[in-house]
């Protein structure tokens, strides 16, 4: 890709004259990087005023900060309404991973193997929960769950976070199982391995990064979740969204500083560090391509 | 090849694959299914539970004015929110597609940032940004207008749903943009067309599948969300996603409710078979979001 832009870049002004080749033809204009820089400001900036609202001495959600204080901090960690909504929050979140990884990993892999039109309606089917509007969801399981006794219980926290978060599950494995050549099964069958080594001493390590990147989506979707948490808690069982919005909607609390500014920066440097790493390996990887593409 | 591939990625026990869907198929219909049925059914009977089926529910919805109102609010505030997020995002997925590796991954990361933090987190910074003396008056005030307050106003959910659902439409554009071959807008500047003319004669009909699955997927999103208004809106402008949440936390009508969630899910789905007819773009989320963890 980018040894290609290198060529263009090189080889179109050569023929167009010695005055455009100062000034290459296919050059990214100025604006549309001005453009390009006030998008990501728009995207990251309006979050991060969370940060020094958190060190305020306010009381209200006011938005000048006043003074500087660990207050907020200390009650987050102290307040058991807090850190009970976390505990909550990590524990569903969790057993939503598991649930959901195992039943999206053995539906992609049944799926890998199927064609058709019915195995195309399913796969159709199983994605829908990521496109279904949350707040519909949300009240008809509610009203669901109160018939069966689930509301503000943990089985039924887990149940509905996992099948929002099973087409992450499916989207990722699937995509692993894509990346996998059939030769190396092939080889493992005909080397005399019934299915189940197979699977296990071929199958399952090679798409295990994407069978992992599939549970930390279905952990942060649970973590994340508000809109139907906020319909099925109950004041005895509450996950950290539901707290945080009620410190919105019925208490002014601004503990919710603290939480969100600790949220941002725990997801801003997971995502930071394997930007970080990546960078490391670059050159490595990609020598042997560039080698070959001219 | 083709004639064993088939048969051997099948193992021997082609109905197997089947059994491994019945886990997530069963959760799903259990926890997604049976409330969104019920959701139906209750959405043809009387309020107050008699027996017999009633359209009535789904005639209040387009009769009574404040519903009515609502639904014409919700429709303004999400194309708004469409366009915008369009005209945000078009020149930064194109800006991806040019710029270096390194650039790329920092752009994609930045994008997929907001994308995985706290819906809560970004939602609460937009109370803050939008409150009284908030950077967001002194920005209007800076123009001449100091007595601009968007807290609580259609507004300000407009302008904090832009933000919010932005990574929404970049995503599925970049994975649409990464895919044009850059040479014919090349070969057409060669032939003397001016780079505007290049663009809109052939950089925008190829990219018309990623434009149309970002704004399907934009307003969907948009007509349906419910953290949004209710945190940074008011009860007195509120969007569709409120009303529905209010009849069944506060008027307990769960009948309308049921009318009123059926009739937003049947609109969400038909808008989302149709951006997957024209453009598929439930994978294209899929496939960027799992590229960005890679």
């Amino acid at each position: 890709m980018t040894s290609l832009e290198n060529i263009e870049t090189r080889a179109v002004p050569a023929v167009r004259g010695p005055r455009r080749a100062q000034r290459p033809v296919d050059a990214v204009p100025a604006w549309l990087t001005i453009i390009g820089i006030i998008v990501a400001l728009f995207l990251v900036l309006p979050t991060l005023i969370v940060i020094p609202m958190s060190f305020s001495e306010s009381t209200t959600f006011q938005f000048p900060p006043v003074g500087f204080t660990w207050h907020l901090y200390s009650n987050f960690f102290t307040n058991p309404a807090w850190l009970q909504s976390l505990g909550n929050s990590v524990l569903v979140a969790a057993l939503t991973a598991v649930v959901a990884t195992l039943c999206g990993t053995a539906a992609a892999l049944g799926l890998n193997r199927l064609h058709g039109r019915a195995a195309n309606a399913i796969r159709t089917l199983l994605m829908i929960p990521l496109v279904t509007p949350a707040i519909v969801v949300a009240t008809a399981v509610y009203i669901t769950f109160l018939q069966w006794h689930l509301t503000g219980t943990l089985i039924g926290f887990v149940l509905a976070h996992t099948a929002i978060s099973l087409p992450f599950v499916l989207v990722n494995v699937t995509a692993a199982l894509g990346s996998l050549d059939p030769v190396l099964l092939r080889a493992s069958t005909s080397l005399g391995a019934p299915p189940s080594r197979t699977f296990l001493r071929v199958t399952a390590p090679l798409i295990s990064r994407g069978i992992l990147t599939g549970a930390i989506f279905a952990f942060i979707t649970s973590f994340d979740e508000v809109v139907i948490a906020v319909f099925i808690h109950s004041p005895t069982f509450q996950t950290l969204p539901v707290q945080m919005y009620n410190s919105v909607t019925s208490e002014i609390d601004p503990t919710i500083s603290a939480a969100s500014s600790l949220i941002v920066v725990v997801v801003t440097l997971a995502f930071l560090a394997p930007q970080v790493f990546r960078r490391k390996k670059k050159p490595a990887l990609k020598s042997p391509a560039a080698a070959t593409a001219p | 090849m083709t004639m064993t591939r088939p048969r051997l990625r099948q193992g021997p026990r082609g109905g197997g694959n089947w059994l491994l869907l019945i886990p997530a198929i069963a959760l799903l219909a259990i926890v997604l299914g049976v409330p969104l049925v019920e959701n139906v059914v209750r959405s043809f009977q009387t309020p107050f539970g008699t027996t017999g089926v009633t359209f009535d529910n789904y005639v209040r919805i387009f009769t009574v004015p404040s519903t009515l109102t609502i639904l014409l609010r919700t429709l303004i505030a999400a194309i708004i929110v469409t366009v915008v997020a369009l005209v945000f995002g078009y020149p930064y997925a194109y800006l991806m597609t040019r710029v270096g590796p390194r650039a790329r991954g920092l752009m994609l990361t930045i994008v997929l940032i907001p994308f995985w933090t706290s819906a809560l987190a970004r939602n609460f910074a937009w109370i803050i940004l939008l409150g009284n003396h908030a950077p967001v008056q002194q920005f209007f005030a800076f123009f001449g207008n100091p007595n601009v307050v968007l807290y609580g106003t259609a507004g300000g959910v407009i302008l904090a749903m832009s933000q919010v659902l932005l990574p929404f439409m970049v995503l599925p554009l970049y994975a649409s943009l990464g895919g044009i071959d850059r040479r014919l807008l090349l070969a057409a500047r060669g032939l003397g067309s001016s780079p505007l003319v290049a663009f809109w004669r052939i950089y925008w009909p190829l990219s018309r599948t990623g434009v149309a699955s970002g704004l399907i997927l934009v307003f969907t999103l948009a007509c349906g969300f419910y953290v949004t208004p209710a945190l940074v809106g008011s009860p007195q402008q509120s969007l569709v996603a409120q009303l529905l949440g209010q009849e069944t936390n506060q008027l307990l009508d769960f009948a309308g409710a049921g009318a009123l969630g059926t009739f937003i899910l049947i609109v969400t789905l038909a808008l989302v078979a149709w951006a997957n007819r024209v453009g598929g773009s439930i994978n294209a989320i899929g496939a960027v979001s799992v590229e960005g963890r890679k």
